[in-house]
């Protein structure tokens, strides 16, 4: 700009002063993102903050072991116990098991969509797999109230019909809640999966099926290992979105604290806090935060190991 | 000049809005919290002719906060010299307070015992809390006694056929730990903490849904809400209908006492005119709001 030739006095003062104003307007919008870069940043640190200040008095008063590992969850008895230990299991049964039933079916509807469906049928998949993701996980959970409990109370009754001891819930429990979980993480799974597909590169493909191997042999054998941390990452993201559900599974999983066998009434880690944070005080509150930080740790550990194996992937495809 | 003013007010500004952002996403619940534990509400609506100055301190119950800070907000809204505090200590605690004068009403939901009536504590009974039992439309059982009750809830009777009703398991439902309709309801069944729960919803409504939906399904929901979705059990031989809950006929509820020491004749102006207003027409709209019986 300083090379321009001044044509008039008047019109360099007025040309230099646009450039001024020009160059300060880029630094202020760069500061201005810059801040909201930090907003995020900012809001993660304060909430970790938060959660352990909120939740650690908890593990003082009643002791971490007792917490953990205690298996009665008796919080406003006389003599209260705050065990979670049912609570935890739940979480991490109904997590695993939901993985376990979504995960092939949703890497399954991938391949369908990318390798095998013509246009005309992937047009009517894809946006249906798109709405799938969009529907508020509230409308999955009454879903399931009216039409998964009724079945799951019908089967309850004829299994259990001559065993005294069972306790009859009405087909709230955790089968409900674990068939709610595999449908909710669907549209990440596919959608993940499905795009690390796509980015396998086409050579791999057409040298497979010149060799001689056929469709389905090129899927499984070529394909879907090339795509490997494409799709562990869509798994991570599915346990991720799992984990963290609340408002779908307190509608359908009973929420009593027990064993996480089949048809028991069951509560998550995320359903107990919800279910009894409204009327709870004292050290009754402060577990419910321990529950909220034990539950911020196993997200943490999820996110840790999804960054690993993104990681991972990315040396492996730069080697 | 005037520009560069303007873009640095401007930057200033952006930059305080995103912090406050941030501030707020990580402390909002905390916040929340504090304006409701903050039990004093303040209002300058002057309504009273006569203007009656002072503060009414309460101590007592937690299954009597919704109603008092009910009443406690209503009656500061309308006489605005007035303050009124309240405490949830638990009924003993609260009692206790009246009779060593630390407070003018005690709040219980039970009964005052002999000792503590001896002591000076005077029985105010302002409102009644009643608890349904319901079950489903199709259950032919319509009413229970209290053992039976007790039996379901305690997990030794299993089947509807046990009270003569149809052979089908009975699904118990019952309200989530902490809830003040769960307490009441174990309190006067005397069965704290050991009633084995096949649902535990965290609101009425729920309940409601659920009882309604479930053939065998057994739950209990405060008085005021049972609709015809459901049935509502009769109890020890007694309707669940407000008129029996008043003539203390339908048990399977408890009274919420304010109690003072002495008479309330003997009560200062202020405690008088405060029950004077909880005998007031407005004063049982809002104990029928939130869900009570209201007493003659």
């Amino acid at each position: 700009m300083k090379l321009e030739k001044p044509q008039s006095k008047q019109e360099s003062i007025t040309k230099s002063y646009q450039t001024r104003s020009a160059d300060r307007i880029e630094k202020i919008a760069q500061r201005i993102f810059t801040v909201c870069a930090f907003v995020a940043v900012i809001a993660v640190a304060s909430i970790t903050l938060y959660m352990i200040i909120k939740g650690v008095p908890a593990i003082f008063q009643v002791g971490l072991t007792e917490i953990l590992f205690g298996t009665v969850w008796k919080p406003s008895a006389a003599d209260p116990s705050f065990g979670i230990l049912y609570v935890i299991l739940t979480s991490i049964v109904g997590t695993t098991m939901a993985i376990l039933i979504g995960v092939p079916i949703g890497i399954g509807s991938a391949i369908f969509l990318t390798e095998i469906a013509g246009k005309r049928v992937a047009a009517i998949i894809q946006p249906a797999v798109e709405l799938l993701a969009g529907i508020p996980s509230v409308i999955y959970g009454l879903l399931g109230i009216i039409i998964l409990n009724p079945l799951m109370y019908k089967l309850e009754l004829v299994i259990f019909k001559d065993s005294p001891m069972h306790q009859f819930t009405g087909g709230a429990n955790l089968i409900s809640a674990i068939l709610v979980l595999a449908i909710m993480i669907l549209p990440t799974v596919i959608s993940i999966s499905s795009s690390a597909i796509r980015a396998v590169p086409v050579q791999l493909k057409n040298s497979s099926l010149a060799l001689g191997a056929t469709k389905m042999q090129t899927i499984i054998r070529v394909i879907l290992p090339a795509a490997k941390s494409g799709i562990i990452t869509a798994i991570v993201l599915g346990i991720g979105r799992a984990i963290g559900e609340a408002m779908a599974i307190s509608l359908v999983s009973g929420s009593v604290v027990n064993i996480p066998l089949p048809f028991n009434s069951v509560r998550f880690l995320t359903t107990a806090i919800v279910s009894e944070m409204s009327y709870a005080s004292g050290t009754h509150k402060d577990v419910l935060f321990t529950i909220g930080l034990v539950l911020f740790i196993f997200i943490m550990i999820i996110n840790l190991s999804l960054n690993r194996i993104l990681k991972k992937g990315e040396k492996a495809n730069g080697a | 000049m005037k520009i560069k003013n303007f873009v640095k007010k401007a930057f200033v500004v952006t930059c305080c809005i995103s912090m406050m952002g941030a501030m707020l996403s990580g402390c909002g619940k905390k916040d929340d919290k504090t304006v409701e534990e903050n039990k004093t509400v303040e209002t300058n609506k002057t309504t009273e002719d006569k203007k009656l100055t002072g503060t009414i301190t309460m101590v007592g119950s937690t299954s009597m906060e919704k109603l008092a800070l009910a009443v406690a907000e209503d009656y500061m809204a309308k006489n605005s010299g007035v303050t009124v505090n309240a405490e949830f200590v638990g009924s003993g605690a609260g009692i206790e307070a009246v009779i060593n004068g630390t407070a003018n009403i005690g709040n219980s939901s039970r009964n005052l015992k002999e000792e503590e009536k001896a002591a000076g504590a005077v029985e105010n009974i302002v409102a009644i809390d009643g608890i349904a039992v319901v079950v489903n439309k199709a259950n032919t059982v319509k009413a229970v006694t209290k053992d039976q009750l007790v039996g379901i809830y305690t997990g030794t009777i299993k089947n509807w056929s046990e009270l003569g009703g149809n052979d089908s398991p009975i699904v118990v439902i019952g309200r989530e730990s902490g809830s003040g309709t769960r307490g009441a309801f174990e309190e006067i069944l005397k069965v704290e903490d050991q009633c084995v729960y096949a649902n535990e919803l965290d609101n009425t409504g729920a309940v409601m849904a659920q009882v309604a939906a479930t053939e065998g399904a057994i739950g209990y929901v405060s008085l005021d809400v049972v609709d015809d979705t459901v049935n509502a059990l009769a109890y020890d031989g007694a309707d669940a209908t407000a008129e029996n809950v008043k003539s203390g006929i339908y048990s399977l509820s408890r009274p919420f006492v304010m109690a003072t020491k002495g008479e309330i004749t003997e009560q200062s102006e202020l405690v008088q005119a405060f029950f004077d207003y909880l005998k007031s027409e407005e004063g049982k709209a809002i104990i029928q709001q939130v869900g009570l019986v209201t007493v003659d």
